[in-house]
Order: structure tokens, then C-alpha cells, then sequence
């Protein structure tokens, strides 16, 4: 059986058109699945993303060369042809197809097949082999629909509002925090955000993506006059003294692994709402059987379980170890 | 059952002890009698009897869901938490019918009564009319674990602001051996009747560790005694019936049948607050006699005689039926050295005695001696205090040794469960023998939670071997690990059991080749077992 693609010490690896994708050490040529930092990280050559994914990239890496390509847009690299196409996890993300001599490969990165109203919704792409990822790959995790989601965050903020109590959520400021943007009401109370977040609302805004206006924390802010306002801020700013400031608040969580009382409990947030960026139980399985692939490549997450899992539903299904079960803090989980 | 799943989210949507009140304090104003009274009882922690074991339930939520049985083997340690497993693990269920919380402890009962094949079929019905929340509140009835982070002393308060009535009165209307099938709402909570349970105990009153002797004042203000190193008890002499129950309101009475005989030596109408211990020839034996005897609800004669034990009497409570925790200590132990003075030596009961001295290096002095006579400590008493309920700052502090501790090596990692699901929190710990290392312990408390996160990192990326939940570690971080006795176990490889191990210190400074040796661990033995 014919490997177009291989895992090699730097990440995925296209021996026939010598590219390497969401490398984790530096290489001459990178394609590049979204924005997260583990997937695309510094020090490539040279880049290739698609032309939604790339002014984040712009704004996280600096100065690098790169090529962006729209979605479906077939690109040969040294004979191989290379195409991008919606993963549905942020605004850009992309599951990156390789083929070449009739043999079909896919790259999923990471994805979600639900339509979060922000991110390019998911398409299913025909494959010989799959390469996905498994970070809630397993049957305890069953995503909340997106109106209920919104529904009960609106709820918990309008609570807190009619109480004068700010509304502190964490969230992963790429992605999940303009996804909530979007779900949330804005005409309930004000919305202000940590600098991280603003910064990406800033550039998705320049991209045309539309989102509530928001109000960026800075030290001369009126909190006074903020009363009952939703803060937006990254896990890492809500344990710090930034967070301090706003009294009293309700702290709450957005994030797949709020699934799981444990996990809830341990982040002694008042509330955790289960929105993930990531397939749940059946949308893995889903997309999975959608690709018509018999050889699938399990990364990052449950990856033994999901792949024994899969070799018995008859896939011939092995587990790829990446660099990405580190924790690297960003994923968008 | 669908305003105690209500409740529940309530109390789990929040870390703010005003609010965890307050939603049960509703819960109390708005409940049925029966439903208010089983809440009650759970939050008391008085469970139903598992109706099923959990290898069917397993079973059963496997099938139900269509997936093999070893898939869910593979999420239960990641989730944490059976209940909870089942319940995600299982499709949402199809139809909804809404029953009491009583009625389906009702149907539980019912449930028991029943063969193994209708027992699945009432479960798996049960599964599929119950919303998320509720489902997973039923299967931790079903399962017998029914626990729930909300401590009595919560739940007492709100029943208080539900009910209007005192919060020491309802502690001591909640106390004893009652259950729902056994009692009423009304009978329990709502009718005044002291006479009702002749065995009812006080609330203990609970010591804080001391913070600072220098604003104590001057010793003189205090009796002090022994902590003495057995299971603390009351004990209850009432119209000839005695009962004797231990601070985790326990019924005891039947474990210690030679305490049977202070009927005939103490007046009707007393309750002593006391320490049970193993006693001979005048002294107290080591907690690990009296172990032998933990647990045993009927004792052998054999132990009888070769583990005997005692009432250490530390304070009276009640005498001729009368409630003196009001007077002052002072006037209680005058009270209690009078019923005691006149009982002859073979009465399983001794006053524990004031330890004398003037400033408090005396009392150092002879706390230092607590391990040689089998105490753990002082106990500080202020001599004007009332006898108060529960744990309480100020009037009584408890003065305790330090701790014996040993610097050990982690060797084995596993992952908490529930609060601590995806954290490595329950560690094995070794010591050196020779070139090898030899496991004595495991330990799971004393760390940060920073620290175990960060000890989490470092066991995902230094892991040598899994077996199953269990993984190896190099063996390089050093703990200082803390406990309160040692004793012989032919049952661990090393020879030992330690009593209540934990983790006092993370110890960068050390490295591993400095850990203590398995002959420290059997000097100890020697010295202190
Ligand atoms: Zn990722
Ligand atoms: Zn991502």
C-alpha cells in the first residue's frame, strides 16, 4: 500500500511534492490547517493557508512568506495536487486534501461537522485514507445544539445583569470567543473583552466577519458604568489578577470538556457551558464514514480507543502520535 | 423528580455557600413532605441499599447504547464517576414522565423485590423517561453512591431558614439512626417531642488545630488534657438503656459489648463524652490494638480478652436526664469526677486526667511524651466554656504531634476521580532498600492544586508503563510523606501499613538517591508500632 503522506518527526509529511503539514519543527514548505497554535507554528520557510485563515496567521507569526489559497482551489506542489477545504472549527480552518496518481489523502486538522454560525461549515471530502483527529473521541461526549447552547448562556448573562453581577466567561480567544459573539444577545448588557480576544475580533471584523460591537478592558475603563456586562477573557486571564477587578462576577467556562462534572467542578467556575470547537462522539464517526476512506490515521486525543474503535466497524484504522497531545494550551477544545 | 434534578443543578451551578442555601432552603418551603424528607435523608447520607450491582448496570448501559462493553470500561476512568458514565454513555431517552423523587426511591424498593430479568426491564424503562439530569440522580440511587457536595451542616441551615426553627435543634432532631421508612416529615422535623428517641446523642463539639499559643492568655484559663489516640464516642444512659455512638454518628453500641456493664456502675440519665480505647494494665494500648476491633460487629471472645477496651471519660453532657452543655467545663468535669469517683477498677472507665503545669513549656514538655503513652496530642480547653456543636474556633483547640514523616520516591501515577478526573492525584511512593525500591505507601491529598497540575504535565510525559488506570513514573520527584502511626502488614510487600499517609511537602531540594531507607521504616516500626 502506497503512503502518500508520512509522519515523520517534524509532522505530517508529502514525500512526492516535498511539503510537510502543520509541522511542528521548521521546515522549507508548510501547509497549514488553521491558526491554533499547535498547528501552525513559527520558523516554516514558507507558508501556505487558506485566504480566511491567513490574517490571523499574519498577526501570530509576523513577518513570514506565504501563499493563500481559496477553498477547493487545486494547487500542484511538484506534481501533487493540493486543494483546502472547510473543517468548520474557526474561521479558516481547513481539512487539506492531497492527491496524486489516483491516490486520495486528507489531512482533517481539527474539525467540527455542526455549523457554529461564524466558521465555514464542514464538507465532507471523498478520500482513500483519513487522517482525523480524536479529542473528544468517545461516546460520553454529545455536543448541546447551538440554539440551546445560546439559550443558556444568554439566560446566565441576563441573570447577572438584572443582578448588577459582571459575567466573567473563559474562552480560547480564536474562534470560540467570535462564536459566542455571534450566539450571545448584545442587547441584554454591554461586551468587553481581554486584549486577546480583541485583537483576533479586530482582525475577523477587517475580514468582513461581523460581531456586536465589544469594549476592550483597559485600566481607566468605567467598570461603574459596566455593570452587568459580559467579559470576555482567555482561561489563563480569568485566574489572574486581571480578572480581579470585575466585582462581583459569575465566572463560567465555554468548552467541550465541560461535558464532564469532574472537569467542571475542578475549574470552581460557577458554570460550564459544553461548546466545542471539535466533532463530538457521532459527528467524528459521521464525517468519518462520509469520506468513503478504508485506512484511517487517529491523532490527537483518545487516539488507541477511537482507533480500536474504528478497526472494529472494518476500517484499517492505526494511531499516529503527534506533538499536539502536549499541552500546548490552544485548541480550541 | 424534576425540581430535586432543579435543585441539584442549583447546587452544582455554584461555588457560593449563600446560594447552595438558599436554593435548598426553596427546595424545603416547596417539596412534598415525603420528597423534602428522602432529600433530607440523602443529604444526611442515608442511602437506599444498591438495588443492582454495578457489573449489570455496566452491562445493561453498554447494550442500551449499542457499543461494546470495553469502550465504556475505556470512558469510565476519564469521566470519573459511574453515574455519570452510564448517563452520558446512554441515547437520550425517548419519552418523558414526570414522578416524584420518593416515587422512584419507591420504585426502587420495588425494583429489589424483583427478579434479575425484571429488574433490567424496570431500569432500562426507568432510562428512558428520565431527562439528563435526572437520569443521572436515579442511577446514582440505583447504584447505592448517592453523595453529593453539599455538607450537613448546609443543608441543617437551610432547613432552619425553611422552617423558622433553631439550627441546633433540627442538628439534634437529624441526629441518630432514623430513616424515611422509619419516620415522617412531620414526626422528625415538625413535631417537638425530646422524649421520642431515648438514644438521641448531642452534637459533638469539634476542636480546631491551635494557631497561636501566645493569644491563648495565660495557661491558667485552661484544662488541659490528653488527646488520647482512640475513636472518640458518646455515650448515653437513658431508663436503662445505653448507647454508645461515635463522632460520625454511628451507632457503636453493639462493637464494644463490655461497656454494657457501666449500667451498672453510672446513674441512669447521663451521657459522657469520651475516647474508646484498647486498656490494659493501667494503660492505653497503641491504635493499632484497638483497629482490630474497628469493624467487627460481633467480637470473638478471644479478642475480647486480648483487646479489651475502655470509655475514657472527657466531659459530661447530661446527668439525672438533665442538658448541662450550658454550665461551664470547669463545673461539667466537677460533675463527671463526682458519677466517677465511687466505680470501682473493674468498670471499663477512667477519667482522663488534667495534665499539670504552669507555663506552656511545661505543656510542651509534656505534649512531647504524647507518643510514648499512645496520645496524639493535648487538648486545650478554655475552663469557662459551654459544651458547644460542631467544629467551632476559640474555646477548645486541640494540640497535636507532629506527624512522623519519611522523604519517598512517586513510582506510580493514577488519575482522581470526580472533582479531580483528569488530574494525577493518587500516587505510590517508595523507599529505598539496597539498589531497589521498595512501595510502602499511596497518597492523595496535601498538594496544591497548581501542584497537581504540574505533576500531571510531568506524569503525562515521563510515563514508563501503563497497566490499565495505573501508570509508572521514573522514579525522581521526592515527597515528604506525613502520618500519624505505623504498623506490621504482612499484606504489603514492604512489611508495613501506614496510618493516614499524605503528601506534607513536594521536596525539589531533595534528590532521589537522599530518600529514606525501608530499615528507617522498620526503626519506626519498632519505635512506634
Ligand atoms: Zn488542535
Ligand atoms: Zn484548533
Amino acid at each position: 500500500m502506497s503512503n502518500l503522506l508520512t509522519f515523520t518527526p517534524e509532522g505530517i509529511y508529502c514525500a512526492a511534492g516535498d511539503f510537510h503539514i502543520d509541522p511542528w519543527l521548521p521546515v522549507p514548505l508548510a501547509l497549514i490547517t488553521h491558526g491554533h497554535a499547535d498547528h501552525s507554528r513559527l520558523g516554516m520557510g514558507a507558508y501556505m493557508a487558506t485566504t480566511s485563515a491567513a490574517p490571523v496567521m499574519r498577526h501570530r507569526l509576523g513577518e513570514i512568506k506565504m501563499d493563500t489559497v481559496a477553498y477547493g482551489d487545486v494547487t500542484s506542489i511538484n506534481g501533487v495536487d493540493v486543494s483546502f477545504h472547510p473543517a468548520g472549527h474557526v474561521p479558516g480552518s481547513a481539512q487539506i486534501r492531497v492527491a496524486h496518481k489516483g491516490d486520495v489523502w486528507v489531512a482533517s486538522g481539527d474539525y467540527k461537522t455542526v455549523d457554529d454560525g461564524l466558521s465555514e461549515p464542514f464538507e465532507p471530502v471523498r478520500c482513500n485514507a483519513f487522517i482525523t483527529e480524536s479529542t473528544f473521541g468517545l461516546p460520553v461526549f454529545n455536543w448541546t445544539p447551538q440554539d440551546i447552547l445560546a439559550d443558556q448562556i444568554n439566560d446566565w448573562w441576563a441573570r447577572n445583569a438584572a443582578d448588577g453581577v459582571f459575567s466573567l466567561l473563559s474562552c480560547y480567544a480564536l474562534g470560540k470567543a467570535q462564536r459566542l459573539l455571534r450566539a450571545v444577545d448584545p442587547s441584554i448588557a454591554p461586551i468587553l473583552t481581554h486584549a486577546a480576544i480583541e485583537n483576533t475580533n479586530r482582525i475577523m471584523r477587517g475580514q468582513g466577519i461581523a460581531l456586536p460591537d465589544t469594549t476592550l478592558v483597559t485600566p481607566d475603563l468605567d467598570l461603574k458604568a459596566h455593570k452587568g456586562a459580559l467579559v470576555l477573557a482567555t482561561p489563563s486571564a480569568l485566574n489572574s489578577t486581571w480578572a480581579r477587578r470585575f466585582k462581583p462576577a459569575s465566572s463560567a467556562f465555554a468548552s467541550g470538556w465541560m461535558a464532564l462534572r469532574g472537569v467542571r467542578r475542578r475549574r470552581a467556575a460557577d458554570r460550564g457551558f459544553i461548546m466545542s470547537d471539535h466533532a463530538d462522539w457521532n459527528g467524528l464517526n459521521d464525517a468519518i464514514k462520509h469520506t468513503g476512506a478504508e485506512r484511517i490515521f487517529v491523532t490527537h486525543g483518545y487516539t488507541s480507543v477511537f482507533s480500536r474503535w474504528l478497526s472494529e466497524q472494518g476500517y484499517d484504522a492505526k494511531v499516529v502520535q503527534t506533538q499536539f497531545d502536549d499541552d500546548a494550551g490552544e485548541d480550541g477544545a | 423528580m424534576k425540581n430535586f434534578a432543579a435543585l441539584f443543578t442549583a447546587l452544582d451551578q455554584t461555588t457560593k455557600t449563600s446560594l447552595k442555601v438558599a436554593a435548598m432552603a426553596e427546595y424545603f418551603r416547596t417539596a412534598s413532605d415525603a420528597d423534602k424528607l428522602w432529600c433530607v435523608a440523602l443529604f444526611s447520607g442515608r442511602r437506599p441499599k444498591r438495588v443492582i450491582t454495578t457489573k449489570l448496570l455496566r452491562e445493561w448501559a453498554a447494550q442500551k447504547a449499542g457499543l461494546p462493553l470495553w469502550l465504556f470500561e475505556e470512558c469510565y476512568p476519564i469521566v470519573g464517576d459511574l453515574a455519570e458514565t452510564i448517563n452520558l454513555f446512554l441515547p437520550p431517552a425517548e419519552e418523558h414522565k414526570e414522578r416524584s423523587l420518593s416515587n422512584w426511591i419507591k420504585e426502587l424498593k420495588h425494583l429489589s423485590t424483583l427478579d434479575e430479568e425484571g429488574r433490567k426491564s424496570g431500569i432500562l424503562a426507568a432510562w428512558n423517561t428520565l431527562h439528563r439530569t435526572e437520569r443521572f440522580l436515579f442511577i446514582k440511587l440505583l447504584t447505592g453512591g448517592f453523595r453529593i457536595g453539599v455538607s450537613q451542616k448546609l443543608m441543617t441551615r437551610a432547613l432552619a431558614q425553611a422552617t423558622g426553627q433553631d439550627e441546633a435543634v433540627l442538628t439534634h432532631k437529624l441526629m441518630g439512626n432514623w430513616t424515611p421508612d422509619t419516620t415522617t416529615w412531620v414526626d422528625l422535623i415538625e413535631t417537638d417531642d425530646p422524649a421520642a428517641d431515648l438514644s438521641r446523642p448531642y452534637p459533638f463539639y469539634l476542636a480546631h488545630g491551635v494557631e497561636n499559643l501566645d493569644q491563648l492568655g495565660p495557661t491558667s484559663d485552661w484544662f488541659i488534657d490528653r488527646k488520647w489516640d482512640g475513636i472518640r464516642g458518646q455515650f448515653i444512659l437513658r431508663q436503662g438503656e445505653h448507647h454508645l455512638w461515635s463522632r460520625g454518628e454511628d451507632l457503636m453500641t453493639d462493637r464494644f459489648p463490655e461497656l454494657a456493664k457501666l449500667r451498672d456502675f453510672l446513674p441512669d440519665g447521663t451521657v459522657i463524652d469520651g475516647e474508646i480505647l484498647a486498656f490494659q494494665d493501667e494503660k492505653p494500648m497503641s491504635f493499632n490494638a484497638l483497629q482490630k476491633r474497628i469493624g467487627r460487629k460481633t467480637v470473638p471472645k478471644k479478642l475480647l480478652a486480648q483487646t479489651p477496651v475502655i470509655l475514657m471519660a472527657y466531659d459530661l453532657l447530661e446527668i439525672d436526664g438533665k442538658d448541662i452543655r450550658h454550665e461551664t467545663l470547669e463545673k461539667r468535669r466537677n460533675l463527671l469526677a463526682n458519677i466517677l469517683k465511687n466505680s470501682p477498677i473493674e468498670a471499663p472507665l477512667r477519667l482522663s486526667s488534667e495534665v499539670i503545669g504552669t507555663t506552656w513549656d511545661d505543656f510542651a514538655k509534656e505534649r512531647a511524651r504524647s507518643r510514648d503513652l499512645h496520645a496524639e496530642g493535648l487538648m486545650l480547653k478554655r475552663r469557662d466554656s459551654p459544651y458547644r456543636a460542631g467544629r467551632r474556633k476559640g474555646d477548645w483547640w486541640k494540640w497535636k504531634i507532629d506527624p512522623l514523616t519519611v522523604d519517598a520516591v512517586m513510582i506510580y501515577a493514577q488519575a482522581g476521580s470526580g472533582r479531580r478526573a483528569n488530574l494525577f492525584t493518587d500516587f505510590t511512593f517508595a523507599v529505598k532498600n539496597g539498589n531497589d525500591l521498595v512501595p510502602f505507601t499511596k497518597a492523595y491529598s496535601g498538594l496544591t492544586d497548581e501542584e497537581f497540575r504540574k505533576i500531571t504535565t510531568w506524569v503525562k510525559r515521563n510515563t514508563l508503563q501503563r497497566f490499565g488506570p495505573v501508570r509508572s513514573v521514573s522514579a525522581e520527584h521526592v515527597f515528604e510523606i506525613a502520618f500519624e502511626g505505623i504498623q506490621a502488614s504482612p499484606r504489603h510487600k514492604s512489611g508495613i501499613a501506614l496510618r493516614f499517609p499524605r503528601m506534607l511537602r513536594w521536596r525539589h531540594d531533595k534528590p532521589m538517591d537522599e530518600i529514606n531507607t525501608l530499615d528507617d521504616l522498620k526503626d519506626m516500626l519498632r519505635t512506634y508500632g
